[in-house]
């Protein structure tokens, strides 16, 4: 049977032939990064549901957020709706084979992305002082207990839960976004960038803050992409930023619905 | 060591994306800032909630729609690869919608 499966003229194997066009009309790694999206968009999907189903079930559902925390994600808006034009920009620079540009849209791209969660980080930080937090948080020294935030997680700990969980989880998206945008704009150079931010992030947050823990997540990435490097040095072509790209951009769609979601209509104006 | 097949196709790929104007991913970007803008402009109306809801998610599909298209590239792509991909994950989607009848009963039926 296995001698049934061999083609004819088994010498044809060898010898250079038209090889047969994509099924999809592009390249393999594209079409893994899409499918990757298209599983990471299910694990959205689902929290996002998660944080709606709440929304709709649970009555007095807290509206929390005032016109600083609207400006706040506006602005953080604004620096991933640019972000993705600086990364559209590379692809193509990429594409003509302007290295220049290339390094320069993708490290402006990096930067946006670092504004943003600088912002996130600032804008959580702001709820778990005031007293939004989860269970498993470090306890907040000197915390008013008789604080809005503080009833809100009492009362309707559902909006804790989904909020940091949604919100995290893109937080997190965004900061492996900035490493992978890193290693292909920088490659080996990348590395000790690396170590600072972990050890910049870690010692400069204090030992409540969720962010301090967090910041392993720079340290793990850091070894995971040393150890990349390492057993695969190459030079990042076009299609590497391309896939990217396509990264960053799911990035970006993913919060112009948990910004309308989470933020819009959660907001209260005094 | 690539497939030569593979370092082929990511030629064409780069050869396609060198004749693309950048223009239209500024004017993409543009009309994606006033979209925000109109959300949080809507944020700051008493509007009822449903009504909000719905004018929010219909810009948030249009924001969708505009970053898919241009700058993930996929108004590029041929037929097979637009309406696979986007048909399996507006399906997948909507069928996590199954749950929200159940939102609806403990909202007016309270949990039992």
């Amino acid at each position: 049977m296995a001698e049934a499966a061999l083609p004819r003229n088994v010498s044809a194997i060898d010898t250079p032939a038209i090889y047969e066009p994509s099924l999809f009309g592009t390249y393999s790694k594209k079409i893994g990064m899409w499918l990757f999206l298209l599983s990471d968009s299910l694990t959205f999907g689902g929290l996002l549901y998660a944080y709606s189903y709440g929304r709709i079930s649970i009555s007095n559902w807290p509206t929390p957020f005032h016109s600083s925390s609207i400006v706040n994600a506006t602005i953080m808006t604004g620096f991933l709706l640019t972000s993705s034009l600086t990364m559209v920009l590379a692809v193509n620079a990429a594409a003509r084979g302007n290295g220049r540009n290339r390094l320069l849209f993708l490290l402006a791209t990096m930067a946006c992305g670092v504004g943003f969660i600088v912002l996130h980080a600032k804008e959580w930080s702001n709820l778990i002082a005031e007293g939004l937090r989860l269970p498993i948080f470090p306890a907040v020294p000197h915390q008013e207990t008789a604080s809005e935030f503080v009833n809100v997680s009492k009362t309707v700990p559902q909006f804790a839960a989904t909020f940091f969980g949604l919100t995290g989880m893109h937080m997190l998206h965004v900061t492996l976004g900035v490493v992978y945008l890193g290693v292909i704009a920088l490659r080996r150079k990348f590395i000790p960038i690396l170590f600072a931010l972990w050890l910049v992030a870690w010692l400069a947050t204090p030992a409540y803050s969720p962010f301090h823990y967090g910041a392993h997540v720079l340290l793990i990435a850091a070894l995971v992409c040393s150890l990349i490097l390492w057993l695969k040095p190459k030079v990042y072509d076009a299609a590497d930023v391309e896939v990217a790209g396509l990264y960053w951009h799911f990035v970006d769609l993913v919060w112009m619905f948990i910004f309308p979601l989470v933020y819009i209509m959660s907001t209260k104006i005094v | 060591m690539e497939d030569a097949s593979q370092l082929a196709i990511e030629a064409r790929v780069a050869e396609e994306q060198r004749h693309h104007s950048v223009t239209p991913f500024f004017w993409v970007w543009g009309t994606l800032l006033v979209l925000t803008a109109i959300e949080v402009y809507l944020g700051y109306q008493n509007m009822e909630p449903k009504r909000m809801l719905s004018i929010l998610m219909c810009l948030s599909i249009v924001k969708a729609a505009l970053i898919i298209g241009y700058f993930m590239h996929m108004k590029y792509e041929v037929s097979r690869m637009k309406y696979l991909t986007m048909c399996s994950l507006v399906f997948c989607l909507a069928m996590m919608m199954v749950f929200f009848p159940d939102a609806f009963r403990i909202l007016y039926l309270g949990v039992r």
